[in-house]
């Protein structure tokens, strides 16, 4: 990014400005969710959060319990900075910021007990179902962990459990009318600090233009994650902007969400 | 039981592909991005370039330099794929270069490279054909200098029925002679092959003759990819 557009978006900031039309500092690019985007996956989704674009899909599998939770399925969240998206991000395996973009999902959906562990037990110590959480990016324009977290949520919401056969061996292909047992709706929310005012949904070049992010993982009235991102740093203030943010924030996306099916 | 007789499961007849749908300029980041459904699969394609060939050792001073990536999305099949590369889709990226190269008018970017990536989002069968069609598309729309678009179809043999664009259920029949899978590329206009495997058995007269059933069938599919180009244009949308 060139100095001008970083100098630029600062200029801005200073008057709670930014760069691109009139939207505010808390305010979300306009959200589009489209459910089912791949028929053979327990559940998807995909997400445009302005021009950046993921999809995400679940599948379950039978695994082992962990011996410390041996009457608990497991959650596997993992995406990739997929070079589809991004002129810049290199084609091969997850890089650090991608490995910290899935575990950041991760924890959120995991800490805030989104989906019921304990119904996905089949026989304790032995068989539990495994949900696998993959999210694509398909183009970045910024804000690509409370994108990949949202369709993460969506895709979550709308999977459905595999059918098993008799011997308790999946069916590929079909399923049952359960749904895996999602029961809240956390969602992250991540501030850029940019000069020293706050943005939500920052796209690419504001971004590039902040030295600091706080990602805030709420679902109803608790933070479940957080995550401080890049080499500048926050006040006690400045976390408490971002906490109320986040908590309306988390309402309007909500909402989207729930009217998904 | 003969195939012939029955037909086949969705009704089709054996010289005719699934529906198509294909867009192009879906991706805002990409020079050329396309989305193609053959049926059931779908696949996303993004190329970016013409850009400086890197790494360094790989410039050719001539040519242009290909890079091309075929990606199985995890969940877009019913038993989970493993993210991330694989042998398999290492060497499909390999033929795919090898064909999408004969059409691209390589030695008019020398020093240069492009990255075409294909992201296969929904799989039933037929993925790397369908992964061509927008590639090539998706070459187009980035405004590549193209001897021609290029289609692609998998043509076959299930049991004793020579057919063209197999779906999975029909590539995983069994009886009789079972299924034969032979995916083509085909330019259409230099009226040559640029991509072709083979997994099964059949004989030398069925093999010639599906090619060329395929290759009927890559001439209709070319005219749609044609149509979707001008398509864009004229509805006068500007490029990005």
């Amino acid at each position: 990014m060139n100095e001008d557009s970083k100098k630029f978006i600062l200029e801005l900031a200073k008057d709670n400005k930014r760069n691109y039309g009139s939207r505010g500092l808390d305010d979300f690019r306009n959200l589009i969710i489209e459910a089912n985007v791949s028929k053979n996956a327990e559940g998807s989704a995909k997400v445009m959060l302005g021009k950046t674009i993921v999809i995400a899909g679940v599948k379950m599998e039978i695994g082992t319990p962990y011996p410390d939770t041996p009457n608990q399925g497991n959650l596997i969240c993992s995406g990739e900075m997929n070079a589809i998206a991004d002129n810049e991000f290199e084609p091969g395996r997850p890089g650090e910021d991608a490995i910290e973009l899935s575990r950041v999902v991760d924890r959120g959906i995991r800490e805030s007990g989104a989906i019921d562990f304990e119904k996905l037990c089949i026989a304790p110590g032995e068989k539990a179902w495994n949900v696998l959480v993959d999210f694509y990016i398909l183009n970045n324009d910024g804000n690509l962990i409370d994108a990949c977290g949202i369709a993460a949520i969506a895709a979550l919401k709308l999977a459905r459990m595999p059918k098993v056969d008799e011997e308790g061996k999946i069916i590929h292909g079909e399923w049952s009318e359960q749904k895996v047992p999602f029961i809240k709706t956390p969602i992250p929310t991540t501030f850029f600090k940019i000069g020293d005012k706050i943005f939500a949904d920052a796209d690419k070049e504001e971004q590039e233009a902040s030295e600091a992010r706080l990602t805030v993982t709420t679902s109803s009235n608790e933070i479940n994650a957080l995550q401080k991102g890049g080499s500048g740093a926050f006040t006690i203030k400045e976390i408490e902007e971002c906490l109320a943010k986040s908590f309306k924030i988390k309402d309007k996306i909500v909402d989207v969400i729930s009217k998904i099916k | 039981m003969s195939y012939k007789k029955s037909g086949r499961f969705d009704k089709r007849k054996p010289d005719e592909t699934r529906p198509m749908e294909m867009s192009i300029g879906v991706l805002p980041n990409c020079q050329g991005s396309s989305r193609v459904k053959v049926g059931d699969t779908i696949v996303i394609a993004g190329v970016y370039g013409p850009k400086k060939a890197r790494p360094k050792h790989e410039e050719e001073k001539d040519r242009l330099l290909i890079k091309c990536y075929y990606d199985l999305v995890s969940f877009s099949v019913t038993d989970r794929a493993r993210p991330g590369p694989s042998r398999r889709s290492t060497e499909l990226g390999l033929v795919i270069k090898n064909a999408l190269e004969r059409s691209i008018f390589v030695e008019k970017y020398p020093r240069s490279m492009i990255e075409i990536f294909m992201e296969i989002v929904q799989a039933d069968a037929g993925s790397r054909c369908a992964a061509i069609i927008a590639a090539s598309l998706a070459l187009a729309d980035a405004g590549i200098e193209m001897r021609g678009l290029m289609p692609a179809v998998a043509c076959g043999k299930i049991d004793d029925l020579i057919c063209v664009d197999l779906t999975k259920a029909e590539e995983d029949v069994h009886e009789g002679g079972g299924a034969t899978d032979i995916p083509i590329a085909y330019l259409p206009s230099h009226d040559e092959i640029t991509l072709l495997q083979l997994d099964g058995k059949i004989s030398k007269e069925d093999l010639i003759e599906a090619i060329k059933m395929g290759t009927v069938a890559c001439k209709k599919i070319h005219n749609q990819m044609k149509e979707t180009i001008a398509g864009k244009y004229e509805k006068g949308e500007m490029k990005k």
